[in-house]
């Protein structure tokens, strides 16, 4: 009984204007990522034995507007068809709501990095969004989500037990570090908060439902004419209630929720980039000392005169001596563009929480005006009682 | 931990109280020692059956579970509807928060602890508010009822300015009490068993038992929301702590989880309010009455018994005709329950008739209020979101 049990299709818009920055110092390989891991969902749900075909199919190049503000526009269709091997029910809506919430963070992924100016230019982002056919993506399990933060990690862990300890001549960098590692560590407390929030809303809304429907048959019973006709009113005030905590706990998590989540991610980012600087000094330590230790051996070769390995021995040192003035100008170059980064990144997340926190507070507003529609709708009813 | 009376705006499970201006009964205040609450019962009154025109005495609930029983078990008062007795005053809820809330004192800043405390408090006093209405209205219905306000009992429940708890049932009572306890739980039975000559009946009967079912059902479900609605209040505290959660040096961001905490304070005030409305106006409109429409029920299954008390002396009267034997005993008999029968009919109709009035005008009230309540809340939260300006 293989029954196709639904079949969704998700536009989205992407338009890249180059305009809004977020700072994301994730490589382009990333996307072979992003693309990989759609295709390949499967529900970590035990027995649901439902499996996904997804197509990402970016398409119609379209340049909009003129001169500075031209801005090329990419139609992204999404098409996810579900197989389930016996008819799901709530597992159908649990795997909706899953698939929604993944559709949103993809797309909030890509609106990211195309904002980005340099990843832009990155011809595997060029070549993500414009290909018809792109190869499909193997061996990407390290780079999924868990993984990639697991990867971080793993380098934060290497950079802290470094025996070279960096001697930092920058306090900017060490003061801003410690300000990324509280921030996360506080919006991660607060994500936990808001999950919660969510929960409870949800529970709220089943109780309200079974109530509603319990106030319908109290309704049915009730042998006083217009208190019956009341007491069916209530029970359907109660279930558009039950609706808008459904929306409201949508809006809970999609709007903050996933706002929070995302930025507990970036900030690691963020981190990272931190990291990347580190290990670039360490390289570049590292390779002065290796120069050291291979003038150390020219000396020893001069003094035993051995003349055809001194050749190899001058030809080495001049090799590092390169290296150690192109380590020391990637170390200048990889700590600017942090700096830049890291100053973009907070103006641009400040706008994204302002931006998201208006959303989210809009969506509440235009709830609590439809709550007063519907309980003034009924107050007549209530009123006509006799 | 003294409380204040809740005050009329808290009265509306039943309506048409304390009209009758010479007997005007209240709780201004109930004093709370551990497991014990104590209500101060005031009366002021007109009637010369008193000794005093205005008085007032301490009673606990043992003392009114006592007072409703005697009414109960008074053949009397076989005929009419006695208000259902007060449910046992439950501070189960807010005394573990409060253990709760002891122990986790250590682990929270100061302001935290204060605020929870406060929290806690209200809960209380909700609670507090809650059982002083419901023993209020209890008494209240008493006083209202033209027969049962001249109880002898309920006279001294009001006036004795001593422990009544002499007077309280003691064991033998007590077993006597659960029996009939025992036996009325055959009462549905009994009730639908019964051949109905009388429509009036035969559709009380029906509706009631019907009704109860439904009622019972929307109580429960109604509790269960109105836990959820509370439980939310909780979580929308925690979020509150957002502004004192970053301290950084970027002040705009600051500044914004700033704004966000103060709106998320202000609505998980509203919220609360909200909460505890609802459970007011409905959750417990839909208790009361659902242990209201237990005591019609029990008339009803008074009545049913009668009737089969006559019935039972038809066929006692039968025997005797046939035997020849105590005919005159077993009509007088057959007289009497025949009598009592048909006190008990009229008086069960009229009791019911003018329930059903209370009843509907008691639920209109109530939704009414609700629903205002509902509509002021949300205008105030309105109001709370000052959004696009200071964001």
């Amino acid at each position: 009984k293989n029954k196709e049990a639904s079949n969704c299709g998700f536009v989205t818009q992407v338009c890249l204007s180059g305009c809004r920055v977020t700072a994301n110092f994730i490589s382009a390989k990333c996307f072979n990522w992003l693309r990989c891991d759609f295709c390949s969902l499967q529900l970590e749900e035990e027995e649901a034995k439902s499996s996904f075909d997804v197509d990402v199919a970016v398409t119609n190049p379209e340049k909009v507007g003129d001169g500075m503000n031209a801005y090329m526009a990419y139609k992204v269709s999404t098409r996810v068809c579900l197989h389930c091997e016996e008819a799901c029910g709530s597992k159908h809506l649990l795997i909706l709501e899953f698939l929604e919430r993944r559709r949103a963070a993809l797309e909030r992924f890509l609106q990211r990095v195309v904002s980005h100016p340099l990843l832009l230019q990155d011809p595997d982002v060029r070549e993500f969004l414009e290909r018809d056919d792109l190869p499909r993506a193997v061996n990407t399990q390290t780079l999924s989500g868990a993984g990639f933060l697991k990867m971080i990690t793993k380098a934060s862990d290497a950079v802290s037990k470094m025996t070279i300890k960096m001697n930092e001549s920058d306090t900017w960098f060490e003061d801003k570090f410690q300000e990324v590692e509280a921030e996360e560590q506080q919006l991660r407390k607060l994500h936990v908060v808001v999950d919660s929030l969510v929960n409870h809303r949800k529970e709220l809304c089943v109780n309200t439902a079974i109530f509603a429907k319990s106030m319908a048959m109290l309704g049915n019973s009730e042998d006083s004419t217009a208190l019956s006709r009341a007491l069916s009113q209530l029970a359907e005030v109660e279930d558009k209630m039950e609706q808008l905590h459904q929306e409201q706990a949508a809006s809970d998590f999609f709007i903050f929720a996933e706002l929070l989540a995302d930025y507990i991610r970036l900030l690691a980012a963020v981190r990272g980039c931190f990291d990347q600087r580190v290990r670039s000094w360490q390289r570049w330590q590292e390779a002065q000392s290796t120069l050291q230790k291979k003038r150390e051996a020219e000396a020893k070769l001069l003094w035993a005169n051995k003349p055809d390995k001194l050749q190899q021995a001058k030809e080495e040192i001049t090799e590092w001596e390169a290296r150690v003035t192109q380590y020391e100008r990637d170390f200048d170059r990889v700590g600017m563009a942090v700096r830049k980064e890291v100053l973009r990144f907070e103006k641009e997340k400040t706008k994204d929480f302002k931006s998201q926190i208006v959303k989210y507070l809009e969506a509440m507003l235009q709830s609590q005006q439809r709550l007063i529609k519907f309980w003034e709708a009924f107050l007549p009813e209530a009123k006509a009682i006799a | 931990m003294l409380v204040p009376g809740s005050g009329s705006a808290l009265r509306s499970v039943s309506v048409d109280l304390n009209n009758d201006a010479s007997l005007v009964i209240d709780i201004p205040d109930a004093l709370c020692e551990r497991d014990m609450v104590k209500f101060t019962v005031h009366t002021k009154t007109t009637l010369s059956s008193f000794q005093k025109p205005d008085f007032s005495v301490p009673r606990q609930h043992e003392d009114f579970i006592w007072l409703h029983d005697t009414l109960v078990e008074t053949e009397e008062y076989a005929g009419l509807i006695i208000p259902p007795a007060p449910p046992k005053p439950d501070f189960e809820s807010p005394r573990e928060k409060m253990h709760k809330l002891g122990e986790g004192e250590a682990s929270m800043t100061k302001e935290e602890y204060a605020k929870m405390k406060q929290e806690l408090e209200a809960e209380y006093l909700a609670v507090f508010k809650k059982t002083v209405q419901v023993h209020e209205v209890f008494l209240q219905r008493l006083s209202s009822h033209p027969v049962l306000s001249k109880d002898r009992n309920f006279q001294i429940f009001l006036e004795y300015d001593q422990d009544l708890s002499v007077r309280r049932k003691n064991a033998k009572e007590m077993f006597g009490g659960f029996f009939k306890n025992m036996v009325k739980s055959a009462d549905e039975v009994l009730i639908s068993g019964i051949k109905e000559v009388d429509d009036f009946f035969e559709q009380e009967k029906t509706f009631l038992l019907d009704y109860f079912s439904k009622i019972k059902d929307s109580t429960a479900k109604a509790e269960k929301m109105t836990r959820s609605h509370k439980s939310r209040r909780g979580f929308l505290s925690k979020n509150a702590n957002l502004g004192s959660v970053c301290e950084l040096k970027n002040q705009k961001f600051e500044f914004l989880l700033e704004k966000l905490s103060d709106l998320f304070e202000k609505l998980r005030k509203v919220e609360g309010r909200v909460a505890s409305d609802q459970e007011l106006k409905l959750t417990e409109l839909l208790r009361y009455y659902m242990r209201d429409i237990q005591a019609a029920k029990d008339l009803l299954y008074r009545r049913a018994r009668a009737l089969a008390n006559y019935e039972n002396s038809n066929k006692a009267l039968d025997k005797a005709r046939l035997k020849s034997r105590d005919i005159p005993q077993a009509e007088e008999h057959q007289q009497q329950c025949l009598q009592k029968f048909d006190r008990l009919s009229e008086s069960a109709k009229k009791e019911l008739t003018s329930f059903k009035g209370r009843r509907v005008m008691a639920f209109k009230k109530n939704l009414v209020e609700m629903a205002e309540l509902e509509i002021k809340h949300a205008k105030v939260s309105l109001t709370a979101h000052p959004i696009k300006h200071t964001v």
